[in-house]
């Protein structure tokens, strides 16, 4: 046997591309299946959202801008990253949950495998929810989707990682920039999945991770008048009442989900209808 | 020399004999005149004559028409196939053309607005929607992406007064044609065309409790949005109500869309045909006398094109025909109610005292009836409240640019998001404009033009959904994959 000493690391946030601390300094305990100490993520404050949010709104314009291959390509170069290095996810899944090997596994590959289907989405949604609309008189006109700007979500509790996905892809495909809430309970999934991100070419502040205890954050996500969508399908069902009437404020659309489906990504964008005239 | 000729209009009264306006009028609930409880009247903003008594609806009737709907939805509207449920929109469509200029004299007496712009515009509109929708009742299979086939149940709509039959088309139509039944408001000041459009469906031979309409003030409205018998809540207004509703049916099953407020920008490039964009400005905040969530409120000029552009609005907005609705030739009618007109007092006299400039075209208001001339005001920033709020009147705040970049950010510098218009001879400025332009429709080298085909909605704060072609039919489904 060995005598060397693990090097750990240590889980923090990740906003506008880099892995800060929370300002606030309070992290919480994340314990095994069986009990014992794995690691002390940050407890993120809602300085630490304010920054995320002025990051993912910088980050718009650009990422907005991009091609529709571009952005496939980059969600597929997430997919990749994530297959070489699915040994890490598998082993952190069950260090946290206690799940068999093989659930593991499972969960990891339908992880890829789903970012490798929004992936493909990023350059037909819109020829399948656009239109040109055949108005009585000389214009041409047509209405495309387009993203909504900065969009909020509470990723779901289990599973942790293929939850993460299933809020960030559909999110993100379309143009807009995010910032999501990883599972309070089993958050080293998508800590590590921002080192996947990190290494992608997914443009700072694109998608920005925070770790910490939803019922403090989602309020604060709801009512915050810079963020245009919320994905709360990680929140439970009993709470999101007082987080609609909070968001009715700046009119946010807040969405809870039951699928991965192309409705995902279009609830998260806005349809925008051009008139021009036709003459001579 | 000649002395120049001078060339006046005579006078061009449309009659008013078409219509026959009842003293009192009850609320239409399963498919009959029900006499209401209180009353209020409804006045002519043009002259202030009393039109007629219109019912203020309370619990009692706001219940009954709601349980009419809901029997209507589940004994018959929601089991008829498409195919029939469509003839019936047809039919709709058919009798509002035959009666479309009974309709038009009626809107006009009821809101003010001219009667050139409620016959070509609002009433064939309004039956173009029907019929459009009609064609959508048995193909609802390929409705598109992330919806189903199945409509909500009960529909509670709630309409505003500056369109009144045509929002009441945009809101019936597609309820209808999905199989959903209805349960609607017109607003409190323009009551009457919708109780016309009652009568049109009793002539079309409509289910009994399909359409049920229900007359009445906010309290009303507020009894609708609040009912657990109603599935669906469609409502177009401001902003501010906007909101109410959105926190009144957040613990509630209730799907909403909401059409709401805008402070829309027209930006003029230099290189714009400037005659044009002159009358598109025109036409963006003095159509329907600035009455218009999507009015282009927001001038913002290309400052080297800016005193030419002012200089010939002036002169075009010096021509603007004021006055009697009733005249074919009148351009801009009557404020719709004493309350907005105290509203746009409020708002102008706020542009004087945070230091724009007023100029109002030279005209002789009538001097009976609600009135507000023509008015820009230049000198504006972006922190005026005339550059930031809504006025609802017409009332044009100017500002000017000197860069692409910095016209597209004032004009996306708002909370608001419903449309815009650009104007440029340009081809990739045009399409580079209206990329950048946050807003839901956007008008290049034309402004507030509308159509049932063609999707109409904001961003952000200016509303929920989309109304009209394939995405505003989307509203009346249930969604795919939603909680």
């Amino acid at each position: 046997m060995s005598n060397r000493i693990d090097v750990k690391k240590t889980y923090k946030l990740f906003i506008n591309g880099v892995f800060p601390r929370t300002e606030s300094g309070r992290t919480y305990e994340v314990k095994s299946a069986k009990g014992s100490f794995i690691a002390n993520p940050c407890l993120a404050s809602r300085k630490d959202l304010k920054d995320a949010v002025v990051a993912a709104r910088a980050a718009h314009h650009g990422w907005n801008k991009a091609t529709a291959y571009n952005k496939g390509q980059i969600l597929y170069r997430l997919a990749e990253m994530l297959e070489g290095r699915r040994a890490q996810f598998v082993d952190e899944i069950i260090a946290v949950t206690g799940a068999t090997k093989a659930k593991a596994e499972k969960e990891v590959s339908e992880s890829v495998d789903r970012l490798v289907w929004y992936a493909g989405w990023s350059d037909k949604i819109s020829s399948l929810s656009g239109a040109l609309n055949p108005v009585a008189g000389p214009y041409y006109n047509f209405t495309i989707p387009e993203s909504m700007g900065v969009v909020a979500a509470i990723a779901p509790e289990t599973p942790s990682l293929l939850g993460l996905i299933d809020v960030i892809a559909p999110i993100i495909v379309s143009g807009n920039t995010l910032v999501v809430l990883a599972s309070s309970k089993a958050p080293l999934s998508a800590m590590s999945f921002a080192e996947v991100i990190a290494t992608s070419d997914v443009p700072a502040g694109v998608i920005n991770i925070l770790t910490g205890m939803k019922d403090e954050i989602a309020p604060w996500m709801a009512s915050h008048m810079d963020i245009d969508g919320f994905d709360i399908t990680g929140l439970a069902t009993k709470k999101h009442a007082e987080i609609r009437a909070s968001g009715a404020e700046n009119l946010k659309r807040i969405f809870a989900f039951k699928s991965h489906d192309p409705a995902r990504i279009l609830a998260f964008m806005e349809a925008k209808t051009v008139w021009h005239p036709i003459g001579l | 020399m000649e002395t120049p000729v001078s060339f006046d209009y005579a006078s061009a009264p449309e009659s008013r004999a078409i219509v026959s306006i009842k003293p009192k009028y009850g609320h239409f609930i399963a498919g009959k005149f029900v006499a209401g409880s209180k009353h209020f009247p409804t006045i002519n903003p043009a002259t202030e004559e009393v039109l007629s008594h219109i019912a203020l609806a309370g619990k009692a009737e706001v219940d009954a028409a709601v349980k009419a709907a809901r029997k209507a939805y589940t004994t018959t509207w929601s089991k008829m196939s498409g195919k029939e449920r469509g003839k019936y929109l047809f039919r709709i469509a058919r009798i509002m053309q035959e009666r479309a200029r009974e309709f038009a004299v009626l809107e006009t007496l009821d809101n003010g607005k001219p009667i050139r712009e409620s016959r070509d515009v609002d009433i064939p509109l309004a039956a173009a929607h029907f019929f459009y929708h009609a064609g959508w009742a048995d193909k609802l299979e390929f409705a598109g992406l992330g919806t189903s086939t199945k409509p909500h149940g009960v529909a509670g709509q709630i309409i505003p007064w500056n369109f009144p039959l045509l929002m009441l088309a945009w809101k019936v139509a597609p309820a209808l044609a999905t199989g959903n039944t209805v349960v609607l408001k017109p607003a409190e000041s323009t009551s009457l065309t919708a109780l016309l459009f009652a009568e049109v469906c009793q002539q079309a031979e409509l289910p009994a409790g399909v359409v049920n309409i229900v007359t009445g003030d906010g309290s009303t409205g507020a009894l609708i949005v609040n009912h657990p018998g109603i599935d669906k809540i469609a409502f177009t207004g401001s902003t501010e109500v906007g909101k109410i509703i959105a926190r009144a049916v957040a613990s509630t099953p209730k799907s909403v869309t909401l059409e709401l407020g805008g402070k829309a920008a027209n930006i003029i490039f230099d290189d714009a045909a400037i005659d044009e964009a002159v009358e598109g400005i025109v036409n963006g905040i003095f159509f329907n006398q600035g009455h218009v969530c999507c009015a282009g409120s927001r001038l913002i000029l290309q400052e080297n094109v800016a005193d030419e552009v002012l200089e010939k609005l002036k002169v075009r907005m010096a021509k603007i025909r004021i006055g009697d609705p009733m005249d074919k030739n009148t351009d801009v009618g009557a404020i719709n109610s004493k309350e907005q007109l105290a509203k746009i007092i409020e708002l102008t006299a706020a542009g004087d005292a945070e230091g724009a400039q007023r100029w109002s075209a030279p005209c002789e208001l009538p001097s009976k009836g609600f009135w507000f001339a023509p008015t820009i005001f230049t000198g504006v920033t972006q922190a005026h409240r005339i550059a930031r709020e809504e006025i609802f009147g017409p009332v044009l705040s100017v500002l000017t640019f000197r860069t692409p970049q910095e016209g597209i950010d004032k004009a996306n510098n708002t909370p608001f998001g419903l449309s815009a218009g650009v104007w440029s001879e340009k081809g990739s400025r045009i399409l580079w404009a209206t990329q950048q332009l946050r807003a839901g429709v956007v008008w290049a080298n034309t402004f507030n033009k509308f159509d049932p085909t063609s999707p109409f909605g904001g961003y952000k704060e200016s509303g929920w959904g989309r109304e009209g072609g394939r995405h505003g039919l989307s509203a009346y489904l249930k969604g795919v994959g939603h909680e």
